[in-house]
């Protein structure tokens, strides 16, 4: 999928560019190249490999293989600074800023112009500041300290950042996912700008409608390989559907037969201030419902809401016919309802503590008499459900920390099924986890539907939503956008209803 | 399941516990303090009088008795600097009552709920509003000695009855004073607290990870409340044996003690960032405290020069892990 007619060289080119993480391929021999004055549009599923890119080509991370070629020439990135000085800037989608400095510092931090003694210029570094922001068409005081602006502007002023340093190639991480649509066309404007200077750009986004406005080529990834490039003039909108799910469906999913039973679960308008709002389904015995959305579409912040994390505005949810009052997630574990959230370093295994402690967390009145640990019976509680889980540890008393990802969603998705719930919300239970891991997370799931549990997962994995769910429901800006059942559920169906862009067929 | 996982059984406890244990921050608390009790015995001929041993133990049981409940509020991601200013408050309070008539019993009931009251103040300025601990206690450690300042000026409460005097000076059996019997009850109760019982457990749990441990249905800010109402008791009991050993109260009794109590917490392998330690470990940094002080006032050093060797101590005691940490690391790469 070269492009050997192109009508300049690129600025920058990268070939065969690999990157794993601990049981993890992130990049896999992938190649990109950007053009001056040329928008290059880079799609793909979440996770599969853009924020890595993009990451590599800034210098945080460092490439397992692979050469990077700017102008030619090939050269490394040992650090951030390094990816500067070669012109190569990014806005991110939560733009690295400071609050408490003032617009100009913040465009010149690091490299603010010097005056005599090497001090710093302030009267130059205010007028260059005023100048870029002129060019980009901003109306900001550079004056002005960072924190009083809103999100639009914070956005304008690393942009501003990254034409300080004479960017060539501007990389923007989905811009737009927080901006309204009159800043969004402000946006694009800024974007032709740019292009007219000669800037090369890599500009990501899940949105297809602006990937058709502003671009000029695009690139697809799909788990971590690059599966497609070429020109935006030579493709349609469904091809390029098609090529971010992918035909494949590599991974074999448990086959599931099993019906499933009576309601279990009743949510009904529930609703949160600012992150979702009028959410209704319900849930069966032994049913596995599936939410998929972009993220940011408020999936987790709807399930931790469910989970007594958070307070929703607005409410009610009934297990087995009762009404349920969850204030916090104890509350919710003593009904019944568990979560594995997605976050698992943080939200899920406490790392420092052993994997049977871990396990027996949530359980502890079941494993204690009076309020006294018993070791004996957190051993047996332990190991009845991470064997059930082929978990590979050394011993029960192993630090979770020292596991493999895969190995430790397992003990946290064992620590939840030790509590006996009626119902299990599990958030992205594979995600970074190995193949090997994801096949047995997959198969312990179909065994718990098919023995009565409930089972809502929450998954950005196109493959692992339509091959583990009874039922699909699409969740966009905080609301239910679709509902699928097992028939009529197609790839592009999902992503449609999550993008938000409507077939006219 | 495939007939393999079966098949595979996890042990409960892996290979090399017995190194563990020999490699153990207990352990090398436990040499040195046979060391600092060598090196007393030879630094002086009296130190071994079974009287000097006791008179020993009162260098250590108060300040042990509070770092029993730091060493939990530490292990929970917390701390409470205002500890000594508690001390302060509550004996000032009890001196105060003094003028009542109302006996050891009423005195200790006066001075215990001081620091309940207290250690409730600071959990709720810290759980509910959300204040980081540091600073809350920072601020209360003024406010509770500035108090005792207000009420005494530069006067003293004097004429504790005697019945109240026996708490801080009396003898249970032969050399074995009460405080002592006092100290070895309150660790024991601590170390089966911490170590056996789901309460023990789930400050572990939320010293290492709060967000993980709210995720697991603990009500962090339930458990963090109980364990600053427990320093609080705890700073209330060491201010009874205090005054009652000191016989008076004046506004600086006590001064400077949370250092010395978070020294020994920290000494006795408590992270300061929350998560590890345990109970026999502060019990050892106890004894070394107290010997090593004993022994540096058997030699006739100034009390000037053992607050330098506090403090020395207690950045040794932070910097040492860290920098065996790099060294390793640094020959490994």
């Amino acid at each position: 999928m070269k492009d050997t007619e192109t009508d300049a060289d690129p600025v920058l080119r990268l070939d065969g560019i690999c990157k794993t993480f601990p049981g993890v391929v992130a990049l896999a021999d992938v190649e990109l190249a950007l053009y001056p004055g040329q928008v290059t549009a880079l799609v793909g599923e979440n996770g599969a490999g853009k924020s890595t890119l993009v990451k590599v080509l800034t210098g945080i991370h460092q490439p397992d293989a692979g050469t990077i070629r700017v102008d030619g020439a090939e050269t490394r990135f040992p650090s951030a600074g390094a990816a500067t000085k070669a012109g190569i800037t990014a806005i991110h989608q939560e733009t690295v800023l400071f609050d408490e400095l003032t617009v100009a510092e913040n465009i010149f931090l690091g490299h603010a112009p010097r005056g005599r003694f090497g001090l710093v210029d302030w009267t130059r570094m205010r007028g260059d500041a005023a100048a870029i922001l002129d060019r980009i068409g901003a109306r900001i005081d550079p004056r002005t300290p960072l924190r009083e602006l809103g999100i639009a502007s914070k956005h304008l002023v690393a942009i501003a950042r990254a034409l300080s340093v004479d960017a060539r190639v501007v990389v923007m991480d989905e811009p737009t996912a927080s901006l309204s649509q009159a800043e969004i066309e402000e946006l694009y404007e800024l974007v032709g700008r740019l292009k007219s200077e000669g800037k090369a750009i890599l500009f990501i986004s899940h949105k297809f409608d602006e990937v058709f406005r502003i671009a000029d080529r695009y690139t697809v990834f799909r788990d971590g390989e690059m599966v497609d490039a070429g020109l935006i003039a030579d493709v349609t909108e469904d091809q390029l559907v098609e090529r971010m799910v992918g035909r494949s469906m590599d991974a074999i999913f448990p086959a599931r037969t099993a019906t499933p039973g009576g309601e279990v679960l009743r949510v009904e308008g529930m609703s949160h201030p600012t992150e979702f709002a009028d959410i209704s389904f319900t849930l069966r015995r032994g049913e596995i419902l599936g939410f998929y959305g972009l993220v940011g579409a408020g999936r987790s912040e709807f399930m931790q809401a469910l989970f007594g994390v958070t307070r929703p505005s607005s409410g009610t949810v009934t297990l087995d016919g009762r009404p349920l009052v969850i204030r916090s997630p104890a509350d919710a574990i003593a009904s019944g309802i568990v979560y594995v959230p997605e976050d698992r370093g943080r939200q899920g295994a406490i790392t420092a503590m052993p994997i049977f402690q871990n396990v027996t967390l949530p359980s502890l009145a079941q494993t204690s008499r009076h309020g006294f640990v018993r070791m004996a019976e957190e051993f047996r509680l332990a190991r009845r459900y991470t064997e059930r889980l082929d978990l590979r540890a050394a011993a029960l008393d192993q630090e979770v920390g020292t596991l493999s990802g895969g190995n430790q969603q397992k003990v946290v998705i064992a620590k939840w099924l030790a509590t006996r719930p009626a119902v299990i919300i599990l958030d992205e239970p594979t995600k970074g986890i190995d193949v090997g891991s994801k096949a047995a997370v997959h198969e312990f799931m179909a065994e718990l539907a098919a023995e009565g549990l409930s089972i809502v997962m929450v998954s950005s994995e196109i493959p692992e939503i339509l091959g583990m769910s009874d039922r699909v429901i699409v969740l966009r800006d905080g609301r239910i956008a679709a509902r699928f059942d097992r028939e009529g559920l197609t790839p592009e169906a999902l992503v449609r209803a999550a993008a938000g862009y409507e077939t006219a067929a | 399941m495939s007939p393999t996982a079966e098949a595979r059984r996890l042990p409960d406890r892996g290979t090399g516990c017995g190194a563990r244990i020999l490699r153990s921050w207990e352990l090398l608390l436990a040499v040195i303090a046979i060391l600092i009790f060598i090196a007393n015995t030879q630094a002086s001929p009296y130190f071994l009088d079974p009287w000097n041993l006791s008179d020993a133990t009162f260098n250590f049981t108060e300040k042990a008795m509070i770092a029993f409940a730091m060493a939990f509020l530490i292990i929970a991601g917390e701390i409470d600097l205002s500890v000594a200013g508690i001390i302060a408050l509550a004996s000032t309070a009890m001196g105060w009552a003094l003028q009542f008539d109302v006996g050891a019993a009423g005195l200790a009931v006066i001075g215990l709920g001081v620091g309940v009251v207290c250690g409730l103040f600071n959990g709720v300025l810290v759980t509910r509003l959300g204040l980081p601990s540091i600073v809350v206690t920072i601020g209360t450690m003024s406010l509770f000695r500035g108090i005792s300042y207000i009420v005494l000026g530069d006067q003293a409460f004097n004429g504790y009855p005697e019945s109240f005097v026996w708490l801080g000076r009396g003898y249970v059996f032969w050399v074995v004073s009460f405080e002592l019997v006092l100290f070895a009850l309150l660790a024991g109760l601590y170390a089966v607290v911490l170590h056996a019982t789901n309460f023990g457990r789930q400050v572990y749990a939320i010293g290492n990870n709060p967000t993980a441990a709210t995720f697991s249905g603990i009500r962090v800010a339930r458990v963090k409340m109980i364990l600053f109402v427990l320093t609080g008791a705890m700073s209330g009991i060491a201010a009874i044996c205090l005054t009652a050993r000191l016989g008076s109260t004046r506004p600086s009794i006590a001064f400077a003690w949370e250092l010395e109590v978070v020294t020994m917490v920290v000494l006795g392998g408590v992270s300061i960032l929350g998560g590890a330690g345990s109970i026999p470990g502060v019990v050892l940094a106890a004894l070394i405290i107290g010997m090593a002080t004993f022994g540096l006032g058997l030699l006739n050093v100034p009390g000037i020069v053992m607050s330098i060797f506090t403090g020395a101590l207690l950045i040794a005691v932070i910097a040492l892990p860290r920098l065996y940490r790099l060294i390793r690391t640094g020959r490994a790469a």
